[in-house]
């Protein structure tokens, strides 16, 4: 893939070559100079960043940070703990390194830099994460609709201490029970669809007392119809589901409707919900924002050289971690997990690039509005207006197809073998990409499940709806997933797979002891 | 620009996880005892200095989430395409459930990807250990803290606290100050003084300038003032002060030897075995503490006594009667060999079901009260059964009247009933 990482610039005139540094060795002083340079680079390409904060911190508290989803506060649960004896494990066993990952969506955008690295890696992630990273999360049109960067800090921390409060006051087994169940319906937690307002630690802190009776008041109507059931009842009326339409957000549906759950329970759910929210963009942007980060990382230190501010060993070092990030295993390598999305977004990123500045009729064919156009004002477009699904849709080009060797594979329980249903070859070309894209499209990702009844007037259970895309059916956890629904909810669970009005599989919580199928 | 804040955290708590890591640990307490047991199966009684690894299944700590299942059509794009063309078939694995992607993914260095493997610290090793141990908190502080110190005073210094103030030290040097301070005042007092008394004892001279009484005055003021400067040297100064001094320094190191006797007759399961291990763990970590460097002898018996290492000795088999006596003089005659109770401190502990010959029982009470036990720091017993008292118990407790300091026995059905042997060993040695 080579090919596609031509020199961006080719540097006009080699600048008098004054480097800032030439050790490999870092100090606070280089750090905050390599940071201005990188900066003056960043604004000749006009990317708009939050201000940045750069922590430098050491292996350990990396590793803290790691297991913490790169949160810098967080509430104290077991599954944390878990991650960060597999991270601790991982790194010192040498699987992993700890360098690009750490950036969280914040005002200031906090980037962290490990203490054990080189020079040229410092500069390396601070371009990567606090300009390409940190324009991402500002420009991009999800995170922009979605999160509040100023808030989130202040929210973590009312989080982490509304949580230790709980604890004190209802045991730490009570709140890990809800927490466990709240983890599991995580994400069935977030509005796709729906703008939800932004969160602020102030305001939840106020709110928090008048919602504590309204929350209480607002359960019990909802329920206060059950003694008015009579005989004469309109049938029509009796028949009406509630909730009318079905609802997406299931820990919303349960936070809010929930018979029996005590206040501090439905404020936990509601903190695991925002969570859930505030990821929700990372989560459908992976392959652009990684790719827009490699990208800038990769430019802004190439920018560098033609100023003559870096040495030639400084590239080298550079080239080589740049390398191994976006290096592809291919599908039959034993290192194989998947599409690399730092590999997928620097390709088409670079492509892009390369589309605007060099087109070939191949371009003009497929990118009519872009082929020959200003390659920046295309990439932040690009950057601020999609998110995966739809950014592979409309700029994975057939270079790109090409250069990674695509190909799609169809895999249906119908049929004894595998077939190969399009390639990186001109009739493959749009079948391809079509592929790739919905495979980044979440809800095809995630089985769709959605509240769709609570028996009211009955035994107040509670029925899930799975609506099966081309007939696949829901995997092992379901049944535990259930389980954490009914200690949530209080009452029976039920999950139906309804695949064309046809009733395919059902679930049950607790389990229906008589019935003698599985 | 100026943008951009830099923040060294490096000095920041790093043990940011060490709760979530403690509510993991908590969480999967069972399977991390379990491990913890069979490490200490598994490991000689003397290697506590390290950590263990733990693996626990991981369908026992996945976090469950809606996904789906295998079925249905679906289609996955991979990179890396060398020969396939459109429409290629390629064959499914046999016994269907093949997946498109991630299938026979195994880790690199073959460790399976079904178990959560991790490493716990030694003094987390400890704690499960001593929780199934049932060990007071006070205890197992005791136990973990691997090096005691004395205070040895190591001369004055100028600081420190009110309690170790040197009195007599500081006063000695504030009257050392006071002699140098006022010393040349005190000289120039009496020269002055001597003049004073020539002066008034001289007839007064009439052609002087200044008259008898005024040059009489003069030196009186000139003396006075001189005192009050001298009575102005403090009595003691805060520069006087001395204080003494102590160093930490290493308990002196001595050494102990440990004698594990057990019954290997075949009334000894492994079970029994197993909770006399634990004993015997407790007991060596207990010299540990207290000692720099510590022997341990195996003696195990039936009918005859032998010298093993500790791999046969806790987990050979053997079959047949048993004579306790036989073991106690074979510990005897080792310490006549090898061990002097000039140089060693002696301690012993012994596990049996209770079985023993009835004829040796009194033959086991003489030895120890008149051979054994004159000799040794320690001896414990623990009879390992639920079962009623066999003579050998009864002859133990006449035992322990005669010699309640240094006498101990119990009886134990569960390892948890193990930690009162070593109580009143606490105790004394806290006294």
């Amino acid at each position: 893939m080579n090919d596609a990482i031509d020199r961006p610039n080719a540097p006009a005139a080699p600048a008098s070559r004054e480097p800032v540094s030439t050790g490999s060795e870092w100090t606070f002083d280089l750090i905050r100079k390599y940071d201005e340079e990188i900066a003056k680079c960043a604004a000749e390409f006009g990317l708009d960043t939050y201000p940045n904060q750069i922590e430098v911190i050491s292996a350990e508290q990396m590793m803290d940070a790691y297991s913490s989803v790169g949160m810098p506060v967080g509430y104290n649960h077991w599954s944390f703990g878990k991650q960060f004896l597999s991270t601790s494990k991982g790194y010192q066993r040498g699987q992993m390194g700890l360098a690009y990952e750490i950036v969280i969506n914040s005002n200031p955008c906090i980037a962290y830099l490990m203490e054990e690295n080189t020079l040229p890696m410092q500069a390396l992630v601070i371009a990567h994460a606090s300009y390409g990273h940190n324009s991402f999360f500002k420009g991009n049109y999800l995170f922009r609709t979605w999160t509040d960067a100023s808030a989130i800090i202040d929210y973590l921390v009312f989080a982490r201490n509304y949580v230790s409060e709980c604890e004190e006051r209802y045991g730490v087994d009570a709140v890990e029970e809800i927490l466990d169940s709240c983890h599991a319906l995580m994400n069935y937690g977030v509005d796709r669809y729906k703008r939800p307002a932004p969160i602020s630690a102030a305001e939840e802190a106020q709110r928090q007392e008048e919602r504590e009776e309204y929350l209480q008041r607002r359960v019990n109507d909802l329920w206060r119809t059950i003694p008015k059931m009579t005989e004469d009842e309109d049938p029509v009326k009796r028949k009406k589901r509630y909730p009318e339409e079905p609802q997406e957000n299931i820990l919303y549906f349960i936070e809010k409707n929930a018979p029996l759950l005590e206040t501090w329970q439905r404020e936990i759910i509601r903190i695991v919900r925002k969570l859930a929210q505030y990821f929700y963009p990372q989560r459908q942007t992976q392959v652009m924002n990684e790719g827009w980060a490699t990208f800038w990382h990769y430019t802004l230190l190439h920018r560098m050289y033609e100023k003559g501010l870096v040495t030639d060993g400084f590239m080298l070092e550079f080239l080589q971690s740049h390398t191994s990030v976006v290096y592809q295993p291919p599908f039959n390598s034993p290192w194989y997990s998947g599409i690399n999305p730092y590999t997928l977004g620097f390709s088409i990123f670079t492509d892009l690039r390369r589309i605007c500045e060099a087109p070939t009729d191949e371009d003009r064919e497929w990118f009519p509005d872009i082929a020959g156009t200003d390659w920046l004002e295309t990439l932040h477009f690009a950057m601020a207006n999609f998110k995966d699904e739809s950014f592979i849709q409309q700029f994975l080009s057939p270079k790109v197809m090409r250069d990674l060797k695509l190909f799609a594979i169809e895999d249906d329980d119908l049929e004894d073998s595998y077939r190969v249903t399009a390639i990186h070859d001109e009739p493959g070309y749009r079948e391809l990409r079509e592929k790739l894209a919905r495979q980044y499209n979440l809800s095809y990702r995630e089985p769709n499940i959605q509240v769709w009844n609570v028996d009211v007037r009955g035994d107040r259970s509670l029925t899930l709806r799975h609506v099966p895309v081309d007939r696949v059916p829901l995997g092992k956890d379901t049944e535990e997933v259930l389980r954490h629904a009914h200690r949530l909810w209080g009452f029976d669970v039920h999950l139906e797979s309804v695949d064309e009005g046809t009733l395919v599989d059902e679930y049950h919580c607790p389990h229906p002891r008589s019935s003698g199928s599985s | 620009m100026g943008m951009t804040h830099i923040v060294d955290r490096r000095l920041n708590g790093k043990n940011k996880s060490a709760v979530n890591r403690e509510r993991f640990l908590r969480r999967y307490r069972h399977h991390i005892k379990k491990a913890v047991s069979d490490a200490v199966h598994r490991r000689s009684i003397t290697d506590i200095e390290r950590g263990e690894s733990v693996s626990i299944p991981t369908r026992d700590i996945d976090e469950p989430v809606f996904h789906h299942g295998q079925g249905g059509h679906r289609e996955m794009v991979h990179p890396g395409n060398r020969e396939f063309v459109a429409g290629d078939r390629i064959p499914k694995p046999e016994g269907g459930g093949g997946q498109g992607q991630g299938q026979g993914k195994a880790s690199p260095d073959g460790e399976g990807m079904d178990e959560f493997a991790f490493q716990i610290t030694q003094e987390e090793f400890l704690n499960f250990l001593f929780d199934d141990l049932e060990l007071p908190n006070l205890v197992r502080k005791k136990l973990k803290d691997t090096e005691s110190f004395n205070y040895v005073r190591s001369g004055f210094s100028t600081q420190g606290v009110p309690a170790k103030l040197d009195v007599v030290r500081s006063l000695r040097g504030a009257h050392a100050r006071r002699l140098g301070l006022g010393g040349a005042r005190r000289k120039k007092i009496r020269e002055l003084e001597a003049q004073l008394a020539e002066l008034k004892s001289a007839p007064a001279d009439l052609d002087a300038a200044f008259s008898h009484e005024d040059q009489i005055k003069a030196l009186e003021d000139e003396i006075a003032r001189l005192k009050a400067n001298v009575n102005r040297i403090p009595f003691i100064d805060e520069i006087d002060l001395r204080y003494r001094q102590h160093l930490k320094q290493p308990k002196p190191a001595t050494s102990a030897v440990m004698f594990c006797l057990m019954d290997v007759s075949g009334s000894m399961t492994q079970m029994h075995k197993d909770t006399a291990k634990r004993f015997f763990l407790l007991l060596y970590l207990f010299l540990k503490k207290n000692y720099k460097k510590i022997d341990v002898v195996f003696i195990r018996h039936h009918t005859s006594a032998k010298e093993v290492d500790e791999e046969e000795f806790f987990y050979s088999r053997e079959t047949g009667g048993t004579i306790v006596s036989s073991a106690l003089k074979l510990m005897h005659k080792i310490i006549e060999s090898r061990y002097s109770p000039a140089e060693w401190n002696i301690y012993a502990a012994q596990a049996s079901d209770g079985d023993n010959w009835n004829d040796d029982s009194p033959v086991c009470g003489k030895l120890l009260t008149e051979r054994i036990l004159p000799l040794v720091q320690y001896f414990a017993y623990v009879e390992i059964t639920p079962q009623d008292h066999q003579m050998l118990w009864y002859e133990y407790e006449q035992v322990r009247e005669r010699f309640p300091e240094s006498f101990a026995l119990q009886q134990i059905a569960d390892p948890s009933e193990i930690y009162p042997v070593f109580r009143q060993l606490f105790e004394r040695k806290a006294a």
